[in-house]
């Protein structure tokens, strides 16, 4: 059975692509199966406009899912988030840029137009540009999440998604069966030893690698917010584990809530304002504090501060 | 009669662009444009952002090369906080930063060049891509695919995360390497040395050899290059070194990081959200006219084959001899990129190994403690699209009080203009032109790997 697939990329980085790619041999696996990629720029060649341009509405074809990641930073943005939406039977919001903002939507803290002008007056570029505008897409007033500007079917965050997510997704539509996804946080899948609120009273900036004993596993290590460091494993959806130990947390870095907040509509910095508190940690010693809200900025929750 | 044939999207591309070419009343090509579609503002939004904070945020400017992003960031965070990285920990930079350029050449030539080539530039869109190379070549698909996912692998199962790294952090590394863990990184590099010897064997006779026309011929300009190159013996370096511009006719200037916007200026246009850089330092001023460019100059792998004296590991020199006596130095073809590259991903595995050899990075030290100070830092690396620098300044508290970013493919952005230009001229006269031939205007927009 056929299960076409077009995929589409907002203001994406192209991390989910190559998430999807990091599937590896299953990619053939799924070819095989009858997985066919109908529309995917990075990929294959269909074009907007017909593949002479002589076409003057842009489209995607039919497809039976539509992976979009990126969040809606400009029109040519909208108009692509509305075409998928008209032709994929089921749209998935793929990567946390389409399901909360993700990175760019940082920018949601700041006066866009005026940030994007400065952006042209730089110290190495040539003074007196202004922001192009000629054959380049007009930006939107902010960044927006996929869900604010169309119904989506399906969201699967992750800064990137984990590829076994992704696929997992593809192979229950290729079987018609339902979903089931996490909503538990990424201290629910962190093996690292708890033995209760740390001795720190003020967050400590990451500066200095974390204490743990280097001939033992991550399993022997005190948790990072324990130690005093501010780590947004409780606010933050599990997924990047992948079975093992949260990725961040492997590495021995404390977690910077890549996945958006447990639940659709959390606020990752209030959660984390309590979180910290409950450990005894004084959230006033947060530097930047906006700055928790790296990863979830779009649904109105970062705006630019009144002057 | 006049028209404009509209490109769009640019596909298999690492980013999002259009090409617009403009046909006059006869239908020849009058002009043609690369319009770069995407503006996002890093430089603005991590103003105010803790320095140790920003490594983990810029590395999203890209998910094909976000250890390029994260180690210049690094570095620049080193500079303005006044830190020198442990050893080890520079090191273990290095390793994770070629074994990224690894990665990434494995994704460009097979799964977004190659299908041009292997299927043929006139195929149709339906099979020209890395699926119809699972249809026709399954067991060179499959162990292409089996390679990437090696290099990923490698990457992720030591340092956490592949894509978005967060383990380069101001000081050094986040983690020390174990001596099983360089065991083990040491087989798998071993196994990537050798799969990057048979893609340029494979790519010489089966690719190259039979595409010797439009490599003569398809988007050719003449320019300078820009590179980095170790500052004893000239020879070529991604992770650290000093920048070298060079111009068409060979000569060159050498220059430090921190001096980038002595030599380098950047020019917007109204029709690219992308600026385009140019050699300010040359005091030409600055034109894309093909035949009389002024402050123009390439980076990527083309220049960083053109601009080293020498590549510091066997195989890869032996490779860049071959190469220079048949295209001279500085070669100028824009489709040798994709050979250049491949010389690239020789050396990246044989320095990849040559780190892992040296037990000195196991060495436990990885980190140097950092404080928040006020200051200035310039981080440079070689990112497989070209020189990236990331410049920051900070504040009393260590937070960013400005930055700037050049990123690799903006250098090119000006080439890539003049590279359709005279494709489309090139291909397309009386008004006539086929799905095939935009294709190879595209063509010569993918050698670039931007």
């Amino acid at each position: 059975m056929a299960l076409r697939i077009a995929m589409e990329w907002l203001g994406s980085c192209s991390g989910c692509e190559i998430s999807f790619l990091n599937m590896g041999e299953e990619l053939m696996a799924l070819l095989e199966a009858g997985v066919e990629i109908v529309h995917a720029p990075l990929l294959m060649d269909h074009k907007y406009y017909g593949q002479t341009g002589e076409g003057k509405v842009l489209t995607i074809p039919e497809a039976d899912i539509g992976l979009v990641s990126g969040g809606a930073l400009d029109e040519h943005h909208l108009c692509v988030l509305e075409e998928m939406r008209r032709k994929c039977t089921m749209l998935v919001a793929l990567g946390t840029c389409a399901t909360h903002g993700g990175i760019p939507a940082l920018m949601n803290g700041r006066d866009r137009r005026q940030s994007l002008q400065e952006v042209f007056e730089t110290v190495s570029t040539d003074p007196g540009a202004s922001l192009p505008d000629v054959e380049v897409p007009a930006s939107l007033e902010r960044v927006y999440a996929c869900d604010e500007k169309v119904a989506v079917d399906l969201l699967l965050p992750g800064c990137p998604p984990h590829p076994d997510r992704i696929v997992e997704v593809l192979h229950s539509r290729l079987e018609e069966r339902s979903l089931n996804l996490s909503s538990r946080s990424v201290c629910d899948t962190c093996p690292v030893e708890r033995r209760g609120k740390g001795e720190l009273r003020d967050v400590l900036r990451f500066f200095t690698n974390a204490s743990y004993d280097r001939s033992k596993g991550v399993e022997t290590m005190r948790c990072l917010l324990e130690q005093g460091y501010m780590c947004m494993g409780p606010v933050t959806l599990a997924g990047c584990a992948g079975g093992q130990a949260p990725r961040c947390i492997e590495a021995r870095v404390p977690c910077r809530g890549c996945y958006g907040p447990v639940r659709r509509e959390g606020n990752q910095m209030l959660d984390m304002m309590n979180a910290l508190a409950s450990n005894g940690i004084n959230y006033r010693s947060v530097v930047d504090r906006r700055s928790i809200l790296r990863f979830s900025g779009a649904h109105g929750r970062l705006r630019p501060l009144r002057k | 009669m006049a028209e404009v044939i509209t490109i769009a999207p640019v596909t298999r591309i690492e980013g999002h662009a259009k090409i617009a070419i403009h046909l006059d009343d006869n239908g020849n090509v009058d002009d043609a444009f690369l319009h770069i579609q995407s503006l996002r503002g890093f430089e603005k939004f991590i103003e105010g952002r803790p320095a140790e904070e920003i490594p983990r945020i810029v590395n999203r400017i890209c998910g094909i090369c976000p250890w390029m992003h994260h180690l210049a960031s690094v570095k620049a965070v080193d500079g303005a906080l006044g830190v020198t990285p442990a050893p080890a920990g520079h090191r273990l930079r290095e390793l994770c930063q070629v074994l990224a350029h690894v990665n990434d050449k494995i994704l460009h030539f097979f799964f977004l060049a190659a299908p041009d080539f292997i299927l043929g530039p006139d195929s149709d869109y339906s099979v020209r891509n890395v699926m119809g190379i699972v249809k026709t070549n399954p067991e060179l698909a499959r162990r292409v695919v089996k390679m990437r996912q090696l290099g990923q692998m490698l990457l992720e199962n030591f340092a956490g995360k592949a894509i978005h790294p967060i383990a380069g952090v101001v000081g050094g590394f986040a983690k020390p390497m174990s001596e099983h863990e360089r065991q083990e990184m040491l087989q798998g590099v071993e196994t990537l040395l050798d799969f990057a010897r048979y893609s340029i064997d494979y790519a010489k006779k089966k690719v190259f050899a039979n595409y010797q026309d439009v490599i003569g011929a398809l988007g050719n300009i003449t320019t300078g290059f820009l590179a980095t190159v170790d500052p004893a013996d000239g020879s070529m370096r991604l992770y650290d070194g000093v920048q070298r511009l060079m111009r068409s006719d060979g000569t060159s200037c050498d220059f430090k990081a921190r001096d980038y916007d002595a030599y380098l200026g950047e020019r917007v246009e109204s029709w690219s959200y992308a600026k385009m850089v140019y050699a300010k330092t040359w005091e030409e001023g600055f034109s894309l006219d093909p035949d009389r460019p002024r402050g123009i100059y390439r980076s990527n792998t083309l220049a960083r084959i053109n601009v080293c004296d020498r590549i510091s590991t066997p195989g890869a020199q032996e490779e860049l001899e071959e190469f220079r006596e048949l295209f001279g130095r500085p070669a100028q073809q824009t489709l040798l990129y994709h050979w250049a590259r491949l010389i690239e991903l020789l050396y990246a595995c044989e320095r990849s190994k040559e780190l892992l050899e040296d037990q000195a990075i196991t060495d436990p030290a990885v980190r140097t403690e950092a404080h928040p100070r006020a200051g200035r830092g310039v981080g440079i690396v070689e990112a497989p699209r070209g020189t990236l620098i990331h410049d920051y300044t900070t504040d009393d508290q260590g937070c960013i009080a400005s930055a700037n970013l050049i990123v690799g493919t903006t250098h090119n952005i000006g080439p890539m203009n003049m590279s359709v230009k005279q494709a489309a001229k090139t291909l397309i006269s009386g008004g006539k032109y086929t799905k095939g031939l935009l294709n190879k205007v595209e063509m010569a927009v993918r050698a670039y790997d931007p």
